[in-house]
Order: C-alpha cells, then structure tokens, then sequence
C-alpha cells in the first residue's frame, strides 16, 4: 500500500511538470500567430493541450492511486482538496479548450493552476485517516462537486484577468491598472510564500515556542519561518532562533500571521524586483501576450463558464452539502462559516449572472467581477480554513 | 381598453414594445432604436406600464432587476459579517456572551456584540432581507413570465422586415431564393435540431426554446425553498433535543411525549492505532497524535405500550436495536437519532473497605453507587457501614463544620459514614473522599479506606424531527432543474426572408453568440442567403 502511495506522489509531480512543459507550449503558441476568431490552432496550440491532457491524465492517476491506498476519497484535508481543486481548474480548462479553441487561455490558466498545486504542497501532505464527520460517500461526492464547480468557475477568473490584461490602458498610470497591479501583486506574494515556506523547510528551520493560548492554557507553537511576530507570553524554546519582534494577543494566531507577513514581505520584495528590472507593470509585461485574442471571445468564454459552473457549485456547494450536514451534523444548515462563504459565492455569482441582463455590465466591468468572484472562492478556501475557526478546519 | 393594435393587424396588450407577432416597433423609441432591444421580446410587463397607485409602486419596486440585485449583494455583505467572529450559538455554552465577547476579543468584541452581530442571522432585519429577496423573486417573475410566455407563443414566421433589421445578427441582399435553397437551408437546420416553420416566403428556426422558462423554474424552487424554511416555526413540524444518557441508563426520548424510550447500551470511542490501522497512516498519526476513529452509543429503542393509559407506569416494548454513529443515525419513525457528544470516565460508583487502622486488617468491601445510595451497607459478623451524609460535588466544610456540596453532580464525592464494628458497637464516624479520608468527631480505630472507582461514559444524542425537509428538497430539486435548464442550453433562432426582391436574414440567440453564429455559418453553406454579421462587435 506503501508502494501506491508512493506511485501517487510521483504522478502528481508528472503532472506539475507537465503543466509546466504545456504553459511553455501555449507560449509558443501564441507567438507565432495571431488567433482571431476563427482561426485554427497552430502546431505549437495543438502540442499544448495535448500535453495538458497528459498532465492531467496524470493527476486524475494520482487522484485514484491515492484514493485506493487510503481508502477514501483523497479531499479530506488542505493539501488534497486544494490539489484537487487544482486539477478542477485544468479540467475545466480542458473543457473550455474545446469548445472555444483559445490557446492563450491555456497560457494562464495553467500557471493558475500551478501555483494552487505549488501551494498546496506547503500543507502537511501525508494521507490522513478519518475522522467520524468525515466517514461517509457524501466526502467524495459534496467535496468534488463543489471544487469541480469552484473549478469551472475559475476559468471566468482567467478570462476576466486576459480581458483585462488586454483591454487597459497601460500607457498611463491610472485606478484601474493600480487595481490590476494589485491583483498581480496578490499572485507575486502567493509565490513568494510558496518559495520562502519551500526555503526555509530545505534549510530545516524550526523554532518553538511555549504561550499561553486564547483559554489561559500552556501551549506550544512551532515555527517554521522565522517568528517575526510570536505568541502570547511565548517563549523561545528552541536555541540560537530568532526572538520575535512582536508579541500577539491570544486570539491571533500568531504562527498565521507570521506566515502572512513573510508572504507580503516576500511578495512586495519579488513584485519591486520584477518592477526595477523590467521598469514595466507586471500588467504590461503581460499584455503582448494577449494582443491578438478577441475581446468579445473573453468576453464569451467568461461568462459561458459561469453559466457552466454556477449549477455544479450551487448542486455540490450548497444541495449536497446541506445533504451530508443534516446526516453528519443533524441539521442542513447551521451558518457555520464555510456553509456561509458558499451561500455568499452562490449570491456573488447570481448577482454576476443577472447583472449581465444589463447592458452596461459586460465586457470590463464583467471581468472585474469574476475576479472578485475569484477572490470570494479564494477567501473560503484559504482564510475561512486558516482564519476563520469552524466545522471545517481540516487542516 | 388600452390594447395597441399593429399594422400587421394584430391586438397587443398595452404597453406592448414589439408586436407580438410580427415583430413591428410599436412605441417611439423603439422605433428609433437602431438594434432593437430583445430581452423579454419587447413584450408588455405590467411593471413598464403601470406606475399609478401604490401597488403599482411596489410591483415595479420589486420587479426590478436592479432592486434584485441589491438584496443580494446586501444579503451577501451582512452574511460575511457574521463571520468575523464565531456566532453565539458556537461560542463555549458555560459563558455567557455578554462578557464572553470582551474578554476573548477586546473592544472591537464587545463592540461585535452590541451591535447584535453575535446573533446576526437570527436577527430581524436579516430576515427581512430574506423576505425581500423571497417578494423580488415572485414579483419579478411573474413580471416577466407572463408576458414572455405570450410573445413567444405568438410570434409570426414572417416577421416584419424593421425587426430583422434590428436584430444584432443581420444581413440583407437585392434579390431573390431558389426553391432548393430554402429546401437546402431547411434540411441543414433540421439535422441540427431547429424546429423549422416556413410561411409566404419566410422561414423561422427555433432550438431549445424551453431554455428561457430556466429562470422562473429555478425561481420557484427557491421559493419552495424559503416556504420551506417558513414551514420550520409552524408547531409539530420540527424539533431539535439533545440527550445526554449514561451507559446503562434507559431515559424517555425527548420531543415524542413519552412514546418512546431509549437505552445506553455502551458508548465506544476509538482512536486509530499507529500500526493497527493501514500502514499509510502510520506517518500521520504519528504526527498529530491521537486522531478519533469512532464515536458511537449502542441503543436499543423501546416504545412505551402503556403511553395512552393515563397514570400507567411504562410498559417498554423494544422496537430496535443500533449501533448509532456520527455520519449513521438510528431512524425510527419521523425521528432521527445523532450521536452528537461525549464525556468520558463519569463517577459511578465507589468501593470502600472497612479497615483496622493498626493491623490493616479489612472486614469486608462496601460498594455505593453514586446515582442510587443504600442507607447502610451490611457486612456481617456485626460489622456494618452506615451512610450519614452524601455530598456529590463536595466542596470544603461549613464554619459550622458541616460538609457541602455544590451541585447534584458527581464530581467530587464524598461520603459521612458511621462504622459499626464488635469493638466499636456505638459507631465511629470516618469523613471518606476519593484517596481521603478524614475523623471528623475524634480518633477511631476503623476507617473507610478507599478502593476503587466504577466509571462509564455519557453519550450525548440528537434527537432530530424535521417535516419540513421534504418541502426544502423539492424546492432544492426544482431549482436544480430549473437553472440546469437555464444555463446549458440556449434558445437560438434564425429568420430569413424574401420580399419585394431583398433576402433578409437575422439571427437572435438569449445568449452564447459564438455558438449562434458557428450554426448559422454552417446551415447557410452553399445557399445565396446572406451571412448575418454581428454588429455589437468591439
């Protein structure tokens, strides 16, 4: 069993580089021509997605390897469920491919994708056993559902970010490419997390601390980044680490938010880096890429995902995991604040859908919000599991 | 009264925008419209026509898109508040939220709490919002249903030439359609699946029509749903206990008058076992520590036979027997049963010895249960243990020198009890706590010498009635139905005709204008009919 586990881990590395060969194919891609409506796919298009559908071959490989040597649905945890929502992007990509032939979207949809995978690796990653709750099919079919919809729903995000990309004025300094610059700036941090957390693990860093928790009980804490911020009253108890600079009250965590602060450090740091060398927004280093794909195809495939993607998240989101809670939980429905974060991306992208009854609401407007929407589906996934204490902290 | 007839001949309803049959401006602006305005075919609602009395003001209020959008987005800002710190109905139960709030989260906790926002979703003006939400979803619809439902009912083959005009998809040129053309285009729309209607030299494609009513299906499952939600305060229709029973105990369940009862057969707690359980979880276990495995209460369900008899003592029957886990509810009737909770190692009894102090000599073992006491406890051979006083959650002796109990509750017991011995036929009193014991009234040769604890576990139940549930899962299916129906297909339609030497031909689809134009490319191929050119583009 060992053993499957072992094939598991070694597939999702081929797929993460097979993402990774296949972001450089769709690069190629667009390079060489142009890609009105229209026209057909080049070589290089061609190549792309076929060595994205391998990659993902792969990972669904992973998926099951993982699920036989568990024996439940690898979606119990952080780093299995963001894995997998991971590959529900790609899926959904794939499907997106297909019926609008837009190599470019490959372009960022896959680092997306990549990145979520990357991050996702930074979460404990070996296979769990259940716990009571968690005992039951429902796992498989609310978690996968929902991710496949958050998925699907992604890809509005990818368009709406090309779209914008596209469409503003990078010429001059104004509310909208500092906003996007934000947006980017957000992505710069993710990696920069990424490669300090993937660091300072290489280089064995560990210190502990002893606090006092949120209930006035001792408790300990252990670092693996430097503790610019420490705990409550804590106290240092590995030697020769660093001594925080702050001290957090008992209901901050403050291992979180020193992770979060490197992240922001780290990301402000990597962002002025790409700035001072390039002397260009990371927007406008982006946009050469973008220049020849329609707008009003962005536009389409936008929204078109939402349309996909609103049902599966509404079934698996919100039907079958008032479903399973009214099994697991005894009642349907019990505003915890996973099962809130759900219901307000379920609102966000109904709002999304009958504004764009509305003339004025398409186009930019239109990726604006799917990047909102995005961030809403991020802020479930990340901080209501890491900030937000609830039913569903399973991390 | 108020009816606007159009040229074609046709009386529409008042307030009409395009005739419904033949797709003619009716109202001034329409008619100055370069692309004329297709959302809900330009029919008449009642919510464009009518602005006089009140209801009519709240009709057009409600029915607007806009306002719609509104509760949304405010429902959606007000639930995200309530998430900023844990609702009072997740904070620990032993403290009350008044203080709980401050002390846990400072200023900005007891400000959380004095602005309700500990309690927000049970609070008034969050569902009044939900019922605006509920009002916007049945008055929009019906404002718009309607009328949709009438202008795709009636609509005409040969539209009128200023309507496909109009249309964003359009083309036109000087000339006229061979009879095999029309037959070609008509086969190549059929195999894709058009219903195909030709008339006067005209021809309507239609697909999936039943795609526009997606929206009100969806928007009556939620309604169903809400109602649902309402049906919960109606009395009889929901209950919501929680028992906690000892093992080995038989209570009365909750919220079934006294029909049904239950036992505790065992509670059972496991933990997975590094090198038990698979092997893969070997590196996790070990990692977090204790991981919960299976919490679960054996339960036999009794019903109570002598229930209808006023004053009869219980005549338990057993109906079931089940073994009730979290994800695994024991059902008996409307009613399911939760394993919710736990606490673990409750005192039950306690076994004492009488003992020679000096020789430590034993005379026999006395065991007092702590839920049913005896008042003295024979050991024979004129040795017997009388029980003075019992004080279950002792707490320190009175100035009086009395003992004290705090509450009812078995967490610290100790007992007053007089020793009667041959020797000692008067008595000796012996004070006696768990690993304790003390001479309140003087030096005796006996004591009550502490043995050992029984102890079991208490399981927590769920008692579960819920009518309302099969309301909530038909609005949920319908719904479902409903927005699966709205979102992945899509109505297209194509109109070509010939008059007075010009072909025309438009295209029109409520949304996904690629796919649109990818059919109309493709059902044209090898005809004189012009392409129609999509005339929104960047």
């Amino acid at each position: 069993m060992a053993n499957l586990a072992g094939v598991s881990s070694t597939l999702l590395e081929a797929a993460f580089f097979l993402y990774l060969a296949a972001t450089f194919l769709f690069g190629g891609s667009i390079r060489q021509k142009g890609l009105r409506d229209g026209e057909g796919l080049n070589r290089w298009g061609r190549l792309g997605i076929l060595v994205t559908i391998i990659g993902f071959a792969a990972q669904l490989g992973y998926f099951f390897t993982r699920w036989a040597a568990a024996g439940h649905a690898p979606v119990s945890n952080l780093f299995e469920f963001t894995t997998f929502f991971g590959m529900m992007i790609v899926g959904a990509f794939i499907l997106l491919f297909f019926i609008y032939k837009t190599a470019v979207l490959g372009l960022f949809a896959l680092p997306v994708a990549l990145i979520i995978i990357a991050y996702a690796s930074m979460f404990p990653s070996e296979i769990s056993p259940l716990i009571p709750a968690l005992q039951s099919h429902w796992l498989a079919i609310h978690v996968t559902t929902a991710a496949a919809g958050q998925g699907i729903l992604a890809i509005s995000f990818i368009a709406g970010m090309i779209y914008l990309v596209k469409n503003i004025d990078q010429t001059k300094s104004t509310k909208k490419t500092r906003w996007l610059e934000a947006v980017m700036f957000f992505i710069v941090s993710v990696v920069a997390f990424i490669l300090l957390t993937t660091g300072f693990t290489l280089s064995g860093y560990k210190s502990e601390f002893e606090y006092v928790n949120k209930e006035d009980q001792a408790a300990s804490q252990e670092f693996g980044l430097p503790a610019l911020v420490g705990p409550n009253e804590g106290t240092l108890l590995t030697e020769g680490k660093m001594e925080p600079l702050a001290e957090m009250p008992a209901f901050i965590n403050a291992k979180k938010l020193n992770t979060v602060i490197w992240s922001l450090v780290g990301g402000i740091v990597l962002y002025m880096l790409i700035r001072l060398i390039t002397r260009r927004r990371v927007a406008a280093l982006l946009q050469p890429l973008v220049r020849n794909v329609s707008s009003d195809l962005l536009d389409e495939i936008g929204y078109r995902s939402v349309l996909i993607g609103f049902p599966v998240f509404a079934l698996g989101a919100l039907i079958f995991a008032m479903i399973w809670a009214q099994i697991a939980w005894t009642r349907f429905w019990g505003w915890d604040p996973k099962e809130v974060w759900a219901l307000i991306t379920f609102l966000f992208y109904a709002a999304f859908l009958h504004l764009r009854l509305s003339k004025g609401w398409h186009g930019e407007k239109s990726a604006w919000l799917a990047v909102v929407g995005f961030g809403i589906i991020m802020f479930n996934l990340v901080a209501v599991n890491l900030v937000i204490a609830g039913l569903h902290s399973y991390a | 009264m108020g009816k606007v007839k159009c040229e074609c001949g046709r009386v529409n309803p008042n307030g009409t925008i395009l005739c419904e049959s033949c797709g003619r401006a009716l109202t001034e602006k329409a008619k100055q419209d370069k692309l004329v305005d297709m959302r809900y075919e330009g029919s008449a609602r009642r919510s464009q026509t009518y602005n006089k009395t009140l209801i009519d003001k709240v009709w057009n209020f409600f029915s607007s898109v806009k306002v719609g959008i509104w509760i949304i987005v405010l429902l959606l800002v007000a639930a995200s508040f309530g998430t900023i710190l844990p609702q009072e109905f997740y904070i620990p139960s032993n403290v009350p939220p008044e203080t709980y709030y401050e002390d846990v989260y400072g200023t900005f906790g007891k400000l959380y709490y004095l602005i309700g926002f500990h309690d927000l979703y049970n609070s008034l003006w969050f569902s009044a919002l939900v019922a605006a939400l509920g009002v916007s979803l049945v008055i929009a619809s019906l404002d718009r249903v309607v009328p949709l439902y009438r202008a795709l009912k009636n609509q005409r083959v040969d539209r009128h030439e200023t309507f496909m005009k109009k249309q964003r998809l359009f083309a036109e040129r000087e000339g006229t359609l061979q009879r095999a053309e029309w037959q070609r285009v008509k086969e190549a729309l059929e195999k894709k699946k058009y219903k195909v209607r030709m008339e006067n030299g005209a021809l309507l494609a239609e697909k999936n029509r039943f795609t526009r009513w997606g929206p009100y299906v969806n928007h009556v499952g939620l309604i169903i749903f809400l109602l649902g939600a309402l049906l919960r305060s109606v009395p009889g229709m929901y209950i919501d206990e929680l028992l906690w029973i000892r093992e080995g105990e038989t209570l009365q369940v909750p919220g079934t008058n006294g029909e049904y009862y239950v036992k505790n057969n065992g509670f059972t707690l496991e933990n997975y076992q590094a090198g038990e359980d698979p092997e893969v979880f070997n590196e996790a276990i070990n990692r977090v520590g204790t991981v919960a495995k299976n919490y679960q209460t054996d339960a036999v369900l009794y019903k109570n036979e002598n229930n209808e008899l006023p004053g009869a003592s219980p005549k338990l029957e057993e109906v079931q027997r089940d073994a009730i886990q979290v994800n695994q509810p024991m059902k008996f009737g409307q009613f399911a049963v939760y394993q919710t909770s736990f606490r673990q190692d409750e005192m039950k009894a306690m076994h004492f010895a009488l003992t020679n102090k000096e020789t430590g000599e034993e005379f026999g073992e006395i065991v007092v249960d702590l839920f049913d006491q005896q008042a003295s406890y024979d050991l024979g051979g004129g040795y017997k243990v009388e029980l003075l006083g019992y004080y279950p959650d002792f707490d320190g002796f009175t100035q009086e020198g009395e003992p004290t109990s705090k509450s009812p509750l078995p967490n610290n017991p100790a007992f007053l009890f007089n020793m009667i011995t041959p020797q000692t036929p008067e008595g000796e009193v012996s004070f006696a706590q768990i690993r304790n014991t003390m001479e309140p009234l003087g030096e005796t040769t006996f004591k009550m010498a502490f043995k050992s604890l029984d102890t079991r576990d208490v399981s927590a139940l769920t008692i579960r009635k819920d009518l309302t549930l099969p309301v909530l899962a038909a609005g949920g299916l319908i719904f479902m139905i409903g927005v699966i129906q709205g979102s992945y297909w899509n109505h297209r339609r194509l109109w070509v005709r010939e008059k007075n030497g010009q072909v025309y031909a438009a295209g029109h689809t409520n949304k996904n204008w690629h796919g649109l134009k990818r059919d109309i490319e493709a059902v044209l191929e090898g005809t004189t009919i012009p392409r129609p050119e999509d005339r929104q583009k960047e």
